[in-house]
């Protein structure tokens, strides 16, 4: 593990994922998918840091910042558009919101 | 051993002046990270998003969220960048888990008891093992990844106008060069989404439901 630098980050970061990805899948809960998502999302700015870091340049790192402040923005709405969606349904399990299926 | 040492205290030293005042970080010591910090917080981020993932009860999934969340943090603490660590810690798992964790004690998420369909979770697990496998792949025995090789250092870049630096300030001066553009688009962005949510919760009209 040495010499290992860049590599054990970029694992981490896949693996996280991997994991929401298989979450996402998964879960029936709608609140639980979401939170997946941003767990996606989170893996998705470790790989930005690492290569940031790797390079030495800075605009990996600041293109998290954004990604933070657009995430923040988008689980607000999206939370808001849950408590919509029970109001209206009654339940946030996405096996019983199925109006579309044919 | 002793030179481990004398570093991990340096990198001591940098996280408690650096944050604010330092200047761009001294060199990347990317040869001597702090290896058993970084297996134990990637061990607990993997553990907690597990968790996450496979808890029945939301308000357990959201525990294992905020835990996942701070362990990326800790990861970008050991990747030199302070001051997102900070900003990660404050945002995610301050603000947004806890607006989650209000919703999910707000709304009746109790999942009902029923049968979990197997195929569903034997999908989601070969999901999960065939991107894993995929990502060690590529990441470690493919050795495409420039950091796997002993001794590679990182490639020299022949026009890097914003050094890596461990400064909240230079976190600034790009803000407010750079990417002023994206900066304002952020700003109404996140004004767009207030107002969003305002109407979008407001009590819909009687008739309308």
């Amino acid at each position: 593990m040495e010499n290992t630098a860049l590599a054990p980050h970029l694992i981490l970061a896949g693996l996280l994922f991997a994991l929401g990805l298989a979450g996402v899948l998964v879960r029936r809960n709608l609140l639980v998918v979401y939170m997946c998502l941003e767990l996606m999302l989170a893996a998705a700015t470790l790989a930005l840091v690492a290569f940031s870091r790797f390079n030495r340049t800075m605009d990996g790192a600041v293109l998290v910042f954004f990604v933070i402040t657009v995430a923040a923005a988008e689980v607000a709405v999206g939370l808001a558009l849950i408590v919509a969606l029970y109001r209206r349904r009654g339940t946030v399990s996405s096996e019983r919101l199925d109006v579309l299926r044919p | 051993m002793k030179e481990r040492r004398r570093i991990s205290r340096h990198g001591k030293k940098a996280f408690f002046t650096g944050f604010l005042l330092s200047n761009p970080s001294p060199r990347p010591n990317f040869s001597n990270m702090p290896d058993g910090l970084f297996i134990f917080f990637a061990a607990l981020t993997l553990g907690a998003a597990s968790l996450l993932v496979l808890s029945r009860n939301a308000v357990t999934s959201a525990m294992g969220m905020i835990l996942a969340l701070v362990g990326v943090a800790a990861d970008f603490f050991l990747l030199d960048a302070y001051f997102l660590g900070v900003l990660q810690v404050l945002v995610y798992a301050g603000a947004v888990m806890v607006l989650f964790l209000f919703i999910i004690m707000l709304l009746d998420t109790e999942d009902p008891a029923r049968a979990y369909p197997w195929k569903k979770a034997a999908g989601g697990l070969a999901v999960f093992f065939l991107l894993a496998a995929g990502v060690l792949w590529l990441f470690h025995w493919s050795g495409a990844v420039p950091g796997t090789a002993a001794g590679a250092t990182p490639p020299e870049l022949t026009d890097n106008p914003a050094e890596f630096a461990t400064a909240a300030k230079a976190f600034g001066r790009l803000l407010y060069t750079k990417y002023l553009l994206p900066l304002e688009i952020a700003g109404l962005l996140l004004l767009t989404a207030l107002v969003g949510v305002v109407s979008l919760s407001k009590e819909a009209p009687a008739g309308q439901a």
